[in-house]
Protein backbone atom coordinates (compact mmCIF):
# COMPACT_ATOMS: atom_id res chain seq x y z
CA UNK A 1 0.00 0.00 0.00
CA UNK A 2 1.45 3.29 -1.11
CA UNK A 3 1.76 5.87 1.66
CA UNK A 4 0.27 8.74 -0.32
CA UNK A 5 -2.72 6.68 -1.48
CA UNK A 6 -3.22 5.55 2.09
CA UNK A 7 -3.14 9.06 3.49
CA UNK A 8 -5.59 10.33 0.90
CA UNK A 9 -7.96 7.39 1.43
CA UNK A 10 -11.18 7.95 3.40
CA UNK A 11 -9.52 6.45 6.48
CA UNK A 12 -6.22 8.29 5.95
CA UNK A 13 -7.96 11.64 5.67
CA UNK A 14 -9.67 11.05 8.99
CA UNK A 15 -6.52 9.85 10.70
CA UNK A 16 -4.77 13.01 9.54
CA UNK A 17 -7.59 15.35 10.62
CA UNK A 18 -7.63 13.56 13.95
CA UNK A 19 -3.85 13.60 14.49
CA UNK A 20 -3.49 17.25 13.49
CA UNK A 21 -6.59 18.07 15.54
CA UNK A 22 -5.07 16.45 18.64
CA UNK A 23 -1.87 18.42 18.00
CA UNK A 24 -3.93 21.62 17.87
CA UNK A 25 -5.83 20.66 21.02
CA UNK A 26 -2.53 20.15 22.87
CA UNK A 27 -1.43 23.56 21.60
CA UNK A 28 -4.58 25.41 22.66
CA UNK A 29 -4.48 23.84 26.14
CA UNK A 30 -0.85 24.91 26.59
CA UNK A 31 -1.59 28.37 25.15
CA UNK A 32 -4.59 28.80 27.44
CA UNK A 33 -2.62 27.86 30.56
CA UNK A 34 0.26 30.10 29.41
CA UNK A 35 -2.14 33.02 29.06
CA UNK A 36 -3.19 32.68 32.67
CA UNK A 37 0.29 33.90 33.62
CA UNK A 38 -1.04 37.34 32.66
CA UNK A 39 -2.84 37.37 35.98
CA UNK A 40 0.13 37.51 38.42
CA UNK A 41 1.54 40.54 36.55
CA UNK A 42 4.01 41.78 33.88
CA UNK A 43 7.05 39.97 35.29
CA UNK A 44 5.36 36.55 35.06
CA UNK A 45 3.83 37.09 31.62
CA UNK A 46 6.73 38.76 29.87
CA UNK A 47 9.14 36.35 31.53
CA UNK A 48 7.08 33.36 30.34
CA UNK A 49 6.96 34.67 26.76
CA UNK A 50 10.66 35.38 26.82
CA UNK A 51 11.46 31.91 28.15
CA UNK A 52 9.48 30.35 25.29
CA UNK A 53 11.41 32.34 22.70
CA UNK A 54 14.74 31.51 24.28
CA UNK A 55 14.08 27.80 23.73
CA UNK A 56 15.56 28.55 20.32
CA UNK A 57 15.35 25.73 17.74
CA UNK A 58 12.95 23.74 19.90
CA UNK A 59 10.54 26.66 19.80
CA UNK A 60 10.87 27.12 16.05
CA UNK A 61 10.45 23.40 15.41
CA UNK A 62 7.22 23.42 17.41
CA UNK A 63 6.10 26.52 15.53
CA UNK A 64 6.69 24.88 12.15
CA UNK A 65 4.92 21.68 13.27
CA UNK A 66 1.98 23.74 14.45
CA UNK A 67 1.78 25.68 11.21
CA UNK A 68 1.80 22.37 9.33
CA UNK A 69 -0.92 21.01 11.62
CA UNK A 70 -3.11 24.05 11.01
CA UNK A 71 -2.58 23.94 7.27
CA UNK A 72 -3.13 20.22 6.83
CA UNK A 73 -6.07 20.22 9.25
CA UNK A 74 -7.82 23.07 7.48
CA UNK A 75 -7.19 21.68 3.98
CA UNK A 76 -8.46 18.20 4.83
CA UNK A 77 -11.38 19.57 6.85
CA UNK A 78 -12.49 21.65 3.88
CA UNK A 79 -11.95 18.75 1.46
CA UNK A 80 -14.19 16.56 3.64
CA UNK A 81 -16.87 19.21 3.35
CA UNK A 82 -16.49 19.33 -0.44
CA UNK A 83 -16.80 15.55 -0.68
CA UNK A 84 -19.90 15.80 1.45
CA UNK A 85 -21.56 18.09 -1.09
CA UNK A 86 -20.55 15.72 -3.89
CA UNK A 87 -21.77 12.60 -2.09
CA UNK A 88 -25.45 13.69 -2.01
CA UNK A 89 -26.25 15.83 -5.05
CA UNK A 90 -30.00 15.63 -4.44
CA UNK A 91 -30.88 16.45 -0.84
CA UNK A 92 -33.86 15.44 1.27
CA UNK A 93 -37.05 17.49 1.44
CA UNK A 94 -37.31 16.41 5.04
CA UNK A 95 -34.44 15.30 7.23
CA UNK A 96 -34.18 14.86 11.00
CA UNK A 97 -31.56 13.48 13.34
CA UNK A 98 -32.72 10.22 14.88
CA UNK A 99 -31.40 11.32 18.29
CA UNK A 100 -29.28 9.22 20.64
CA UNK A 101 -26.81 7.55 20.14
CA UNK A 102 -26.28 10.05 17.32
CA UNK A 103 -23.57 12.57 18.07
CA UNK A 104 -24.61 15.07 15.49
CA UNK A 105 -25.52 17.95 17.78
CA UNK A 106 -24.90 21.64 17.20
CA UNK A 107 -21.15 21.35 17.71
CA UNK A 108 -20.77 18.45 15.30
CA UNK A 109 -22.86 20.02 12.57
CA UNK A 110 -21.03 23.34 12.79
CA UNK A 111 -17.46 21.95 12.57
CA UNK A 112 -16.83 23.46 9.13
CA UNK A 113 -18.33 26.78 10.22
CA UNK A 114 -16.43 27.00 13.52
CA UNK A 115 -13.31 25.72 11.75
CA UNK A 116 -13.33 28.39 9.05
CA UNK A 117 -14.01 31.12 11.62
CA UNK A 118 -11.05 29.82 13.63
CA UNK A 119 -8.87 29.98 10.54
CA UNK A 120 -9.84 33.62 9.90
CA UNK A 121 -9.42 34.41 13.56
CA UNK A 122 -5.98 32.80 13.64
CA UNK A 123 -4.72 35.16 10.92
CA UNK A 124 -6.11 38.28 12.64
CA UNK A 125 -4.81 37.03 15.98
CA UNK A 126 -1.28 36.53 14.66
CA UNK A 127 -1.32 40.02 13.12
CA UNK A 128 -2.53 41.58 16.39
CA UNK A 129 -0.15 39.83 18.74
CA UNK A 130 2.66 37.74 17.30
CA UNK A 131 3.36 40.22 14.51
CA UNK A 132 2.01 43.18 16.49
CA UNK A 133 4.07 46.00 18.04
CA UNK A 134 7.26 44.88 19.77
CA UNK A 135 10.55 46.24 21.07
CA UNK A 136 11.03 48.35 17.92
CA UNK A 137 7.75 50.17 18.66
CA UNK A 138 8.77 50.83 22.25
CA UNK A 139 6.93 47.89 23.86
CA UNK A 140 9.85 47.09 26.12
CA UNK A 141 9.87 45.78 29.66
CA UNK A 142 12.72 45.02 32.02
CA UNK A 143 12.60 41.70 33.86
CA UNK A 144 13.69 41.38 37.49
CA UNK A 145 17.01 39.95 36.31
CA UNK A 146 17.64 43.15 34.31
CA UNK A 147 16.94 41.61 30.89
CA UNK A 148 15.11 43.86 28.47
CA UNK A 149 12.28 42.01 26.68
CA UNK A 150 9.16 42.63 24.57
CA UNK A 151 6.33 44.03 26.71
CA UNK A 152 3.54 41.67 25.74
CA UNK A 153 1.74 42.38 28.99
CA UNK A 154 1.21 45.99 27.93
CA UNK A 155 0.11 44.97 24.42
CA UNK A 156 -2.41 42.55 25.84
CA UNK A 157 -3.78 45.07 28.34
CA UNK A 158 -4.17 47.71 25.62
CA UNK A 159 -5.84 45.34 23.17
CA UNK A 160 -8.37 43.98 25.64
CA UNK A 161 -9.34 47.43 26.79
CA UNK A 162 -10.89 47.77 23.32
CA UNK A 163 -14.48 46.43 23.38
CA UNK A 164 -14.08 44.74 19.99
CA UNK A 165 -11.25 42.57 21.34
CA UNK A 166 -12.69 42.19 24.84
CA UNK A 167 -15.99 40.82 23.56
CA UNK A 168 -14.96 39.46 20.15
CA UNK A 169 -12.38 37.10 21.63
CA UNK A 170 -14.74 35.42 24.10
CA UNK A 171 -17.23 34.73 21.29
CA UNK A 172 -14.52 33.09 19.20
CA UNK A 173 -13.39 31.10 22.24
CA UNK A 174 -16.90 29.72 22.66
CA UNK A 175 -16.77 28.62 19.02
CA UNK A 176 -13.39 27.02 19.74
CA UNK A 177 -14.95 25.20 22.68
CA UNK A 178 -17.70 23.91 20.39
CA UNK A 179 -15.13 22.80 17.82
CA UNK A 180 -13.40 20.84 20.58
CA UNK A 181 -16.65 19.47 21.97
CA UNK A 182 -17.13 17.37 18.87
CA UNK A 183 -13.48 17.47 17.82
CA UNK A 184 -11.84 15.72 20.75
CA UNK A 185 -14.29 12.83 20.63
CA UNK A 186 -14.13 12.73 16.86
CA UNK A 187 -10.34 12.71 16.78
CA UNK A 188 -10.12 9.79 19.22
CA UNK A 189 -12.67 7.93 17.12
CA UNK A 190 -10.74 8.83 13.94
CA UNK A 191 -7.52 7.50 15.42
CA UNK A 192 -9.26 4.28 16.40
CA UNK A 193 -8.89 4.84 20.14
CA UNK A 194 -12.46 3.91 20.85
CA UNK A 195 -14.54 1.00 22.02
CA UNK A 196 -18.19 0.62 22.83
CA UNK A 197 -17.35 0.75 26.54
CA UNK A 198 -15.05 3.81 26.37
CA UNK A 199 -17.16 5.88 24.02
CA UNK A 200 -19.47 7.63 26.55
CA UNK A 201 -16.51 8.54 28.80
CA UNK A 202 -14.47 9.99 25.95
CA UNK A 203 -17.52 11.88 24.69
CA UNK A 204 -17.88 13.43 28.14
CA UNK A 205 -14.15 14.18 28.26
CA UNK A 206 -14.49 16.13 25.00
CA UNK A 207 -17.19 18.31 26.55
CA UNK A 208 -15.10 18.92 29.66
CA UNK A 209 -12.02 19.87 27.62
CA UNK A 210 -14.08 22.15 25.38
CA UNK A 211 -15.53 24.04 28.32
CA UNK A 212 -12.16 24.11 30.14
CA UNK A 213 -10.32 25.66 27.19
CA UNK A 214 -13.10 28.11 26.28
CA UNK A 215 -13.52 29.36 29.86
CA UNK A 216 -9.77 29.56 30.46
CA UNK A 217 -9.30 31.61 27.30
CA UNK A 218 -12.24 33.97 27.64
CA UNK A 219 -11.53 34.73 31.28
CA UNK A 220 -8.41 36.84 30.65
CA UNK A 221 -9.91 39.31 28.09
CA UNK A 222 -12.98 39.87 30.27
CA UNK A 223 -10.78 40.25 33.36
CA UNK A 224 -8.68 42.88 31.60
CA UNK A 225 -11.68 44.78 30.28
CA UNK A 226 -13.58 44.91 33.54
CA UNK A 227 -11.01 44.62 36.30
CA UNK A 228 -7.66 46.04 35.17
CA UNK B 1 -56.90 5.73 11.15
CA UNK B 2 -56.42 8.28 8.38
CA UNK B 3 -52.85 8.75 7.18
CA UNK B 4 -51.70 11.44 4.79
CA UNK B 5 -48.62 10.64 2.78
CA UNK B 6 -46.26 12.84 0.80
CA UNK B 7 -44.44 10.38 -1.41
CA UNK B 8 -41.50 10.97 -3.72
CA UNK B 9 -42.55 10.05 -7.25
CA UNK B 10 -39.96 9.82 -10.00
CA UNK B 11 -40.51 7.99 -13.27
CA UNK B 12 -36.96 7.01 -14.01
CA UNK B 13 -33.32 7.65 -13.15
CA UNK B 14 -33.11 10.75 -15.32
CA UNK B 15 -36.59 12.17 -14.83
CA UNK B 16 -37.25 14.92 -12.34
CA UNK B 17 -39.18 13.82 -9.28
CA UNK B 18 -41.51 15.47 -6.83
CA UNK B 19 -43.45 14.85 -3.66
CA UNK B 20 -47.06 13.88 -4.30
CA UNK B 21 -49.80 13.98 -1.65
CA UNK B 22 -51.98 10.94 -1.02
CA UNK B 23 -54.44 9.99 1.69
CA UNK B 24 -55.02 6.47 2.95
CA UNK B 25 -58.39 6.69 4.72
CA UNK B 26 -58.48 3.13 6.00
CA UNK B 27 -55.12 2.55 7.59
CA UNK B 28 -54.84 0.38 10.67
CA UNK B 29 -52.39 0.76 13.49
CA UNK B 30 -51.55 -2.95 13.15
CA UNK B 31 -50.26 -2.48 9.62
CA UNK B 32 -46.57 -2.21 8.95
CA UNK B 33 -45.48 0.86 7.05
CA UNK B 34 -44.96 -1.21 3.92
CA UNK B 35 -48.46 -2.66 4.23
CA UNK B 36 -49.70 0.91 4.33
CA UNK B 37 -47.91 1.50 1.02
CA UNK B 38 -49.49 -1.73 -0.31
CA UNK B 39 -52.91 -0.33 0.57
CA UNK B 40 -52.01 2.96 -1.07
CA UNK B 41 -50.97 1.07 -4.21
CA UNK B 42 -54.28 -0.80 -4.32
CA UNK B 43 -56.04 2.56 -4.14
CA UNK B 44 -53.85 3.91 -6.93
CA UNK B 45 -54.43 0.84 -9.13
CA UNK B 46 -58.19 1.11 -8.57
CA UNK B 47 -57.95 4.72 -9.71
CA UNK B 48 -55.94 3.71 -12.78
CA UNK B 49 -52.74 5.35 -11.53
CA UNK B 50 -49.21 3.96 -11.43
CA UNK B 51 -48.43 2.30 -8.08
CA UNK B 52 -45.54 3.57 -5.95
CA UNK B 53 -42.43 1.46 -6.44
CA UNK B 54 -40.54 0.42 -3.32
CA UNK B 55 -38.23 -2.44 -2.37
CA UNK B 56 -39.01 -5.18 0.09
CA UNK B 57 -38.56 -8.90 0.46
CA UNK B 58 -38.62 -10.66 3.81
CA UNK B 59 -40.71 -8.06 5.63
CA UNK B 60 -39.35 -9.38 8.88
CA UNK B 61 -36.31 -7.15 9.28
CA UNK B 62 -33.66 -9.61 8.17
CA UNK B 63 -32.99 -9.21 4.46
CA UNK B 64 -32.08 -5.54 4.09
CA UNK B 65 -34.19 -4.99 0.96
CA UNK B 66 -36.45 -2.34 2.39
CA UNK B 67 -35.31 1.15 3.14
CA UNK B 68 -37.15 4.47 3.06
CA UNK B 69 -36.78 7.87 4.61
CA UNK B 70 -39.91 8.09 6.72
CA UNK B 71 -40.66 11.48 8.27
CA UNK B 72 -37.03 12.51 7.71
CA UNK B 73 -35.44 9.49 9.38
CA UNK B 74 -34.02 6.41 7.66
CA UNK B 75 -36.40 3.48 8.43
CA UNK B 76 -38.65 5.89 10.34
CA UNK B 77 -38.85 7.09 13.92
CA UNK B 78 -38.67 3.78 15.79
CA UNK B 79 -35.17 2.75 16.92
CA UNK B 80 -33.58 -0.47 15.74
CA UNK B 81 -36.41 -1.21 13.37
CA UNK B 82 -36.30 -1.74 9.63
CA UNK B 83 -39.15 0.05 7.86
CA UNK B 84 -40.86 -3.28 7.13
CA UNK B 85 -41.14 -3.79 10.88
CA UNK B 86 -42.27 -0.27 11.62
CA UNK B 87 -45.92 -0.32 12.57
CA UNK B 88 -48.53 2.35 12.09
CA UNK B 89 -49.06 2.47 15.84
CA UNK B 90 -45.90 4.62 15.84
CA UNK B 91 -48.03 7.32 14.20
CA UNK B 92 -51.18 9.22 15.08
CA UNK B 93 -54.49 9.39 13.26
CA UNK B 94 -54.33 12.25 10.77
CA UNK B 95 -50.50 12.39 10.61
CA UNK B 96 -48.85 13.57 7.42
CA UNK B 97 -45.78 11.46 6.70
CA UNK B 98 -43.13 12.34 4.13
CA UNK B 99 -41.61 9.35 2.34
CA UNK B 100 -38.44 9.73 0.31
CA UNK B 101 -35.87 7.36 -1.16
CA UNK B 102 -32.45 6.87 0.45
CA UNK B 103 -30.26 9.52 -1.11
CA UNK B 104 -26.60 9.40 -2.06
CA UNK B 105 -24.66 9.82 -5.27
CA UNK B 106 -23.67 6.16 -4.91
CA UNK B 107 -27.35 5.14 -4.52
CA UNK B 108 -29.01 6.52 -7.66
CA UNK B 109 -32.81 6.49 -7.78
CA UNK B 110 -34.20 3.92 -10.21
CA UNK B 111 -37.85 4.79 -9.81
CA UNK B 112 -39.96 6.35 -7.04
CA UNK B 113 -38.56 4.98 -3.77
CA UNK B 114 -36.30 2.33 -5.29
CA UNK B 115 -32.58 3.05 -5.33
CA UNK B 116 -29.67 1.11 -6.75
CA UNK B 117 -27.57 -0.13 -3.83
CA UNK B 118 -25.22 -2.28 -5.91
CA UNK B 119 -22.35 -0.10 -4.69
CA UNK B 120 -22.59 -2.19 -1.49
CA UNK B 121 -22.29 -5.40 -3.51
CA UNK B 122 -19.12 -4.07 -5.10
CA UNK B 123 -17.67 -3.26 -1.68
CA UNK B 124 -18.39 -6.85 -0.65
CA UNK B 125 -16.92 -8.19 -3.88
CA UNK B 126 -13.75 -6.17 -3.20
CA UNK B 127 -12.97 -8.36 -0.17
CA UNK B 128 -16.00 -8.87 2.02
CA UNK B 129 -15.29 -12.55 2.35
CA UNK B 130 -12.91 -15.10 3.81
CA UNK B 131 -10.93 -17.19 1.32
CA UNK B 132 -11.27 -20.79 2.39
CA UNK B 133 -10.45 -23.96 0.59
CA UNK B 134 -13.61 -25.92 0.18
CA UNK B 135 -13.83 -29.49 1.35
CA UNK B 136 -15.60 -31.23 4.13
CA UNK B 137 -16.88 -28.95 6.84
CA UNK B 138 -14.41 -28.66 9.74
CA UNK B 139 -15.41 -29.82 13.21
CA UNK B 140 -17.37 -27.31 15.18
CA UNK B 141 -15.24 -25.71 17.90
CA UNK B 142 -12.02 -27.02 16.32
CA UNK B 143 -10.74 -23.47 16.64
CA UNK B 144 -11.45 -22.14 20.14
CA UNK B 145 -12.88 -18.63 20.08
CA UNK B 146 -13.58 -16.67 23.29
CA UNK B 147 -17.29 -16.12 23.85
CA UNK B 148 -16.92 -12.32 23.97
CA UNK B 149 -15.14 -12.27 20.63
CA UNK B 150 -17.72 -14.55 19.06
CA UNK B 151 -20.50 -12.32 20.42
CA UNK B 152 -18.87 -9.18 19.10
CA UNK B 153 -18.34 -10.70 15.67
CA UNK B 154 -21.97 -11.80 15.71
CA UNK B 155 -23.13 -8.28 16.59
CA UNK B 156 -21.35 -6.91 13.54
CA UNK B 157 -22.56 -9.81 11.41
CA UNK B 158 -26.14 -8.72 11.99
CA UNK B 159 -25.71 -5.90 9.45
CA UNK B 160 -28.34 -6.54 6.78
CA UNK B 161 -26.83 -4.18 4.20
CA UNK B 162 -29.89 -1.98 4.02
CA UNK B 163 -28.00 1.28 3.46
CA UNK B 164 -29.77 3.29 6.13
CA UNK B 165 -26.39 4.31 7.52
CA UNK B 166 -25.52 5.96 4.20
CA UNK B 167 -28.96 7.54 3.88
CA UNK B 168 -28.84 9.10 7.35
CA UNK B 169 -25.22 10.21 7.23
CA UNK B 170 -25.00 13.96 6.60
CA UNK B 171 -21.89 13.17 4.55
CA UNK B 172 -23.33 10.17 2.69
CA UNK B 173 -20.59 7.93 4.07
CA UNK B 174 -20.72 4.14 3.92
CA UNK B 175 -18.30 3.70 6.82
CA UNK B 176 -20.67 1.86 9.15
CA UNK B 177 -21.64 -0.77 6.60
CA UNK B 178 -18.03 -1.30 5.48
CA UNK B 179 -16.75 -1.36 9.05
CA UNK B 180 -19.42 -3.85 10.13
CA UNK B 181 -18.37 -6.27 7.39
CA UNK B 182 -14.68 -5.80 8.13
CA UNK B 183 -15.22 -6.30 11.87
CA UNK B 184 -17.40 -9.35 11.59
CA UNK B 185 -14.89 -11.13 9.40
CA UNK B 186 -11.72 -9.77 11.00
CA UNK B 187 -12.64 -10.57 14.59
CA UNK B 188 -12.64 -14.31 13.97
CA UNK B 189 -9.39 -16.25 13.47
CA UNK B 190 -10.47 -17.62 10.06
CA UNK B 191 -10.96 -14.10 8.75
CA UNK B 192 -8.21 -12.32 10.61
CA UNK B 193 -5.49 -13.74 8.36
CA UNK B 194 -6.59 -11.64 5.41
CA UNK B 195 -7.49 -8.60 7.47
CA UNK B 196 -4.92 -6.12 6.04
CA UNK B 197 -5.80 -6.87 2.41
CA UNK B 198 -9.49 -6.90 3.23
CA UNK B 199 -9.51 -3.51 4.93
CA UNK B 200 -7.54 -1.85 2.16
CA UNK B 201 -9.59 -3.33 -0.65
CA UNK B 202 -12.96 -2.56 0.93
CA UNK B 203 -12.04 0.98 2.00
CA UNK B 204 -10.68 1.75 -1.47
CA UNK B 205 -13.83 0.42 -3.10
CA UNK B 206 -15.97 2.48 -0.75
CA UNK B 207 -13.98 5.53 -1.85
CA UNK B 208 -14.27 4.65 -5.55
CA UNK B 209 -18.06 4.38 -5.27
CA UNK B 210 -18.27 8.05 -4.33
CA UNK B 211 -19.45 7.78 -0.74
CA UNK B 212 -18.54 10.71 1.50
CA UNK B 213 -16.08 10.79 4.39
CA UNK B 214 -17.03 9.99 7.96
CA UNK B 215 -17.21 12.98 10.30
CA UNK B 216 -18.07 10.82 13.31
CA UNK B 217 -21.63 12.12 13.61
CA UNK B 218 -22.76 8.62 14.64
CA UNK B 219 -26.08 9.33 12.97
CA UNK B 220 -25.65 5.93 11.27
CA UNK B 221 -25.70 4.03 14.56
CA UNK B 222 -28.88 5.87 15.56
CA UNK B 223 -30.79 4.69 12.48
CA UNK B 224 -29.19 1.27 12.01
CA UNK B 225 -31.95 -1.34 12.38
CA UNK B 226 -29.38 -3.63 13.98
CA UNK B 227 -27.77 -1.01 16.21
CA UNK B 228 -24.30 -1.60 14.73
CA UNK B 229 -21.87 0.45 16.85
CA UNK B 230 -19.58 3.14 15.43
CA UNK B 231 -16.88 1.47 17.54
CA UNK B 232 -16.62 -0.76 14.45
CA UNK B 233 -15.54 2.30 12.43
CA UNK B 234 -12.79 2.97 14.99
CA UNK B 235 -11.58 -0.60 14.69
CA UNK B 236 -11.68 -0.37 10.88
CA UNK B 237 -9.33 2.62 11.17
CA UNK B 238 -7.04 0.71 13.53
CA UNK B 239 -6.93 -2.21 11.12
CA UNK B 240 -6.26 0.11 8.18
CA UNK B 241 -3.35 1.79 9.95
CA UNK B 242 -1.98 -1.58 11.03
CA UNK B 243 -2.06 -2.66 7.39
CA UNK B 244 -0.26 0.54 6.45
CA UNK B 245 2.48 0.05 9.04
CA UNK B 246 3.01 -3.61 8.20
CA UNK B 247 3.20 -2.73 4.49
C1 LIG C 1 -7.46 26.37 11.23
C2 LIG C 1 -8.75 26.40 11.36
C3 LIG C 1 -9.54 25.14 11.47
C4 LIG C 1 -10.32 24.59 10.51
C5 LIG C 1 -10.61 25.13 9.12
C6 LIG C 1 -10.88 23.37 11.07
C7 LIG C 1 -11.76 22.56 10.43
C8 LIG C 1 -12.19 21.37 10.91
C9 LIG C 1 -13.19 20.56 10.31
C10 LIG C 1 -13.99 20.90 9.07
C11 LIG C 1 -13.30 19.43 11.05
C12 LIG C 1 -14.25 18.30 10.81
C13 LIG C 1 -13.61 17.23 10.03
C14 LIG C 1 -14.63 16.23 9.68
O1 LIG C 1 -15.77 16.62 9.33
O2 LIG C 1 -14.36 15.05 9.73
C15 LIG C 1 -12.37 19.53 12.12
C16 LIG C 1 -12.16 18.56 13.06
C17 LIG C 1 -11.38 18.76 14.18
N1 LIG C 1 -10.76 19.93 14.57
FE1 LIG C 1 -10.58 21.56 13.46
N2 LIG C 1 -10.40 23.20 12.33
C18 LIG C 1 -9.59 24.27 12.62
C19 LIG C 1 -8.94 24.53 13.80
C20 LIG C 1 -8.91 23.67 14.86
C21 LIG C 1 -8.29 23.96 16.12
C22 LIG C 1 -7.64 25.27 16.52
C23 LIG C 1 -8.41 22.84 16.86
C24 LIG C 1 -7.90 22.63 18.24
C25 LIG C 1 -8.62 22.89 19.27
C26 LIG C 1 -9.10 21.86 16.08
C27 LIG C 1 -9.41 20.59 16.50
C28 LIG C 1 -10.12 19.69 15.76
C29 LIG C 1 -10.31 18.32 16.13
C30 LIG C 1 -9.75 17.63 17.37
C31 LIG C 1 -11.10 17.74 15.12
C32 LIG C 1 -11.58 16.32 15.03
C33 LIG C 1 -10.77 15.56 14.06
C34 LIG C 1 -11.47 14.36 13.52
O3 LIG C 1 -12.66 14.40 13.25
O4 LIG C 1 -10.81 13.34 13.34
N3 LIG C 1 -9.41 22.40 14.86
N4 LIG C 1 -11.70 20.73 12.02
S1 LIG D 1 -24.71 -0.98 9.25
FE1 LIG D 1 -26.88 -0.96 9.87
S2 LIG D 1 -27.75 0.71 8.66
FE2 LIG D 1 -25.82 0.22 7.69
S3 LIG D 1 -26.29 -1.29 6.10
FE3 LIG D 1 -25.78 -2.47 7.96
S4 LIG D 1 -27.75 -2.81 8.97
FE4 LIG D 1 -28.13 -1.17 7.47
S1 LIG E 1 -38.01 -6.28 3.80
FE1 LIG E 1 -36.36 -7.51 4.55
S2 LIG E 1 -35.52 -6.22 6.05
FE2 LIG E 1 -37.28 -5.11 5.48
Amino acid sequence: MNLITALTSPVGRKVLTGATGIGLVAFVIAHMIGNLSYLPGPEAYNGYAHKLLSLGWIFYTIEILLALCFLLHAIIGISIQIRRWQARPVGYKMYKSAGKPSRSGYSARSMIFTGIILLGFLILHLISFKYGPGVAEGYTATLDNGESVRDLHRLMTEKFKEPLYAFGYPIIMILLGMHMRHGVWSALQSLGMMSRRLSPYLYALAAILGVFVAVGFLFVPLYIYFLV
Amino acid sequence: MIINLRVWRQEGPESPGKLVDYTVPEASEHMSFLELLDVLNEQLLADGEEPVEFDSDCREGICGSCGLMVAGIAHGPQKRTAVCQLHMRSFKDGDTITVEPFRARAFPVIRDLVVDRSAFDRIITAHGYVSVTTGSAPDANAIPIPKDTADEAMDYATCIGCGACVAACPNGSASLFTAAKIAHLGLLPQGEVESPQRVTAMVNQMDAEGFGDCSNYAECEAVCPKGISVAGIASMRRAYMKGLLSG
